[in-house]
């Protein structure tokens, strides 16, 4: 390392010292101040540690990402051992092994429906060697397998029939604003969100996008003349749509970012109150 | 002697008076109201019916609502709905609707330890009690019953989905079976997907490795499974030119997969000594800690190429800009919509939806793959025609057609 990255760790050192003995002090009436006062500092640095990616990797960074991935992937792997085998399977299989891990027996007799999960999760592990790692390979088929099959059921019912049914709309207005003729469209014309033009002119769009859209994404042909500028209007609603839907998320993020700057300025800096 | 049985006699009317007050009925005071006006009048017409087209273990309770819910005392605030094995009871409450309410039903739990467990092919009782404001004035109706619950085999309010089911597996076999036939099938050519050659040549010249990102998936996902086609391809490219490849995974059961899909792609190409299994390696199954591993990755190894390939959540645009940021070419496919506009301003190519499933079949031509797509396209255009006479049948009122497609749960 330069004597510059030093000086810098050693200066960053200096201000979690600093600032933890500060805290501590304004807590010292609590009973757990100084580990309070620890875990305010601690993430008011790692939340800076993880902003300064913005200026370019750093050890900063480096360090904040290694804790951030070890303890998470510590605890996931905890969590799935002691919520899926330890609370759902052992309780299920085994009165012994309830009773080791403190959890109540829920099993009702002997049942085969729990044991295939734990052969198939046995042939999962056998992957880790390499003369029987091939049946690792029967477990992954059948999770692939049953999934795939099972969405294939509820896309076609999510993605097509309800889709389907969902374009059956009058296309010029119901009640209370069904089309009662020309005249009486003009002389009654409202142009509030609520008024039939909006109606009218919304159930055309969703139409005329439904349409072009699934022209878009129709592979079986060139997309050229007719078909061609129906598929770049179904393009162009996607655009749109997709424009929308990134403002609407940059907002939520944004309130994101609003909630850690409180944080920093609230909880740690107590700059504003 | 007069004064003495005065005084006594005195004393004896006293204590008689005393005795006479207490003993006496009190007076009724004109302001108490008997509380039994103030009872609801029970619900009547109580049907009980095993709920139709499940798996068991629920039951649907109608009733008239009380007379005095809405008119009479008007005074109804809620029903009560009790259930027991035993038509003694004792009955215990599952749960409560709002006044104006005059259905209830009681889905129960299917596992016999659970307390919310009801079974099946026993005879079950139910009471209803209308209840006021005052929880202690209520209303209970007579004991009905019994009812017994089953489950069914069919589930009859989903025919429409039965009947696309059958429409789309027989074109999809009918089109696998004309492409193993050696029917040429036309798939257009997809933007992103040409590029994918081009990038994985641009890795090889620059001396880069390729990042592959499979996304938050699982193995299961039908972006995940579009992915690994693609992969499939990628790995076969990367060990052809020699170029390093990093998959970094975020699901366990993806990284087996990916595993074999790179293991074999590098048979493929006549080089499986190449092959490293730490080139597709597990992180960890936190959102946020895998894209700042991942990040972490970029800026470290400053890969040629990006591909993001599967279904990705609000890590797309942090992935996306760190690639963009460590001088990559970028790739990317997703079905989450609303990650889609992320990948389209951050990197060079993006397969939008279901350009990501057509993809794996335009660079895999196995004749399932091709047979799907195909049999897909054909329901679009199914889709469009039904489109089209539905909004004719919706505006004559054509209400026969439209009610073909409902489905009920």
């Amino acid at each position: 390392m330069r004597r510059t990255t030093y000086i810098v760790v050693a200066g960053v050192v200096l201000l979690f010292g600093l600032s933890w003995v500060l805290h501590a002090v304004s807590m010292s009436g609590e009973a757990d101040g100084i580990e309070r006062a620890f875990m305010i500092t601690m993430a008011a640095f790692l939340t800076l540690a993880i902003y300064s990616f913005l200026y370019k990797d750093n050890p900063f960074y480096k360090f904040a990402e290694h804790l951030y991935v070890g303890v998470s992937a510590a605890y996931w792997m905890c969590q799935a051992f002691w919520s899926t085998i330890v609370g759902n399977l052992f309780p299920r299989l085994s009165e012994g092994l309830s009773s080791y891990f403190q959890q109540p027996y829920q099993a009702s007799g002997w049942n085969i429906t729990y044991w295939i999960p734990v052969i198939l999760g046995i042939m999962l592990l056998m992957r880790l060697t390499e003369k029987y790692g091939w049946m690792s390979r029967w477990p992954l088929a059948m999770i692939v397998g049953t999934t795939a099959g099972l969405n294939f059921v509820r896309y076609l019912r999510s993605d097509f029939v309800v889709q389907v049914s969902s374009t059956f709309m009058p296309l010029l207005g119901e009640d209370p604003h069904r089309w009662q003729g020309f005249g009486a469209f003009i002389s009654n014309l409202d142009l509030s969100a609520t008024g039939q033009l909006a109606a009218i002119v919304s159930n055309w769009v969703i139409f005329i996008g439904v349409i072009c859209g699934i022209i878009y994404f129709y592979f079986s042909k060139e997309h050229s003349g007719a078909f061609g500028r129906a598929s770049r209007l179904g393009i162009w609603i996607l655009m749109i749509t997709f424009g929308a839907s990134f403002g609407y998320t940059v907002m939520g993020r944004i309130s994101l970012l609003v909630g850690r700057i409180t944080f920093l300025f609230k909880d740690w800096l107590q700059i504003i109150s | 002697m007069k004064h003495r049985f005065l005084i006594v006699g005195l004393l004896l009317l006293f204590g008689l008076s005393s005795v006479w007050a207490q003993t006496e009925p009190p007076e009724a005071d004109s302001m108490v109201v008997d509380s039994t006006e103030l009872f609801p009048a029970a619900v009547s017409d109580v049907q009980v019916v095993d709920k139709p087209n499940d798996h068991g273990h629920a039951v649907i309770v109608t009733w008239e609502t009380s007379a005095d819910d809405g008119g009479g005392k008007n005074n109804v605030l809620r029903y009560e709905i009790f259930y027991s094995t035993s038509f003694d009871g004792p009955f215990d409450s599952v749960g409560a609707v709002p006044a104006g309410t005059g259905e209830f039903r009681h889905i129960g739990s299917k596992e016999p330890l659970d307390s919310a467990f009801v079974p099946d092919y026993t005879d079950l009782f139910y009471q209803i009690d209308a209840v006021t404001a005052d929880p202690t004035i209520r209303t209970t109706s007579d004991v009905l019953g019994p009812v017994q619950c089953s489950g069914q085999w069919f589930n009859t309010g989903r025919i429409p989905v039965l009947v696309a089911v059958l429409i789309f597996g027989l074109l999809t076999a009918f089109f696998v079976l004309s492409a193993k036939r050696g029917k040429k099938l036309y798939v257009r050519p997809i933007g992103g997907i040409e590029a994918v050659d081009d990038a994985i040549g641009r890795a090889t010249e620059m001396g880069r490795p390729i990042l592959y990102v499979l996304g938050l998936g699982s193995a299961a996902d039908v972006a995940t499974i579009a992915s690994f086609t693609i992969l499939g391809r990628v790995a076969k490219r990367v060990a052809e030119y020699q170029t390093e490849l990093i998959v970094p995974t975020y699901d366990p059961i993806v990284m087996s997969v990916a595993q074999e899909v790179v293991k074999s792609s590098y048979f493929d190409a006549g080089r499986p000594e190449d092959y490293k299994e730490d080139c597709v390696h597990f992180v960890t199954q936190s959102q946020f800690a895998y894209v700042a591993a991942v990040n972490g990755i970029m800026l470290r190894e400053l890969p040629a190429t990006c591909v993001y390939m599967g279904k990705f959540f609000a890590e797309s645009l942090l992935l996306a800009e760190t690639g963009s940021l460590a001088g990559s070419i970028q790739i990317s496919g997703t079905d989450e919509i609303a990650q889609i506009p992320f990948f389209i301003v951050a990197c060079d190519y993006t397969l939008i939806g279901e350009e990501l499933y057509a993809a794996s079949a335009y660079l895999g031509r196995e004749p399932k793959l091709l047979g799907s797509l195909k049999a897909q396209d054909f329901a679009k255009a199914a889709f469009v025609v039904l489109a089209i006479v539905g909004l004719l049948a919706a505006n004559f009122e054509w209400s026969e057609f439209t009610t073909l497609f409902q489905v009920i749960d």
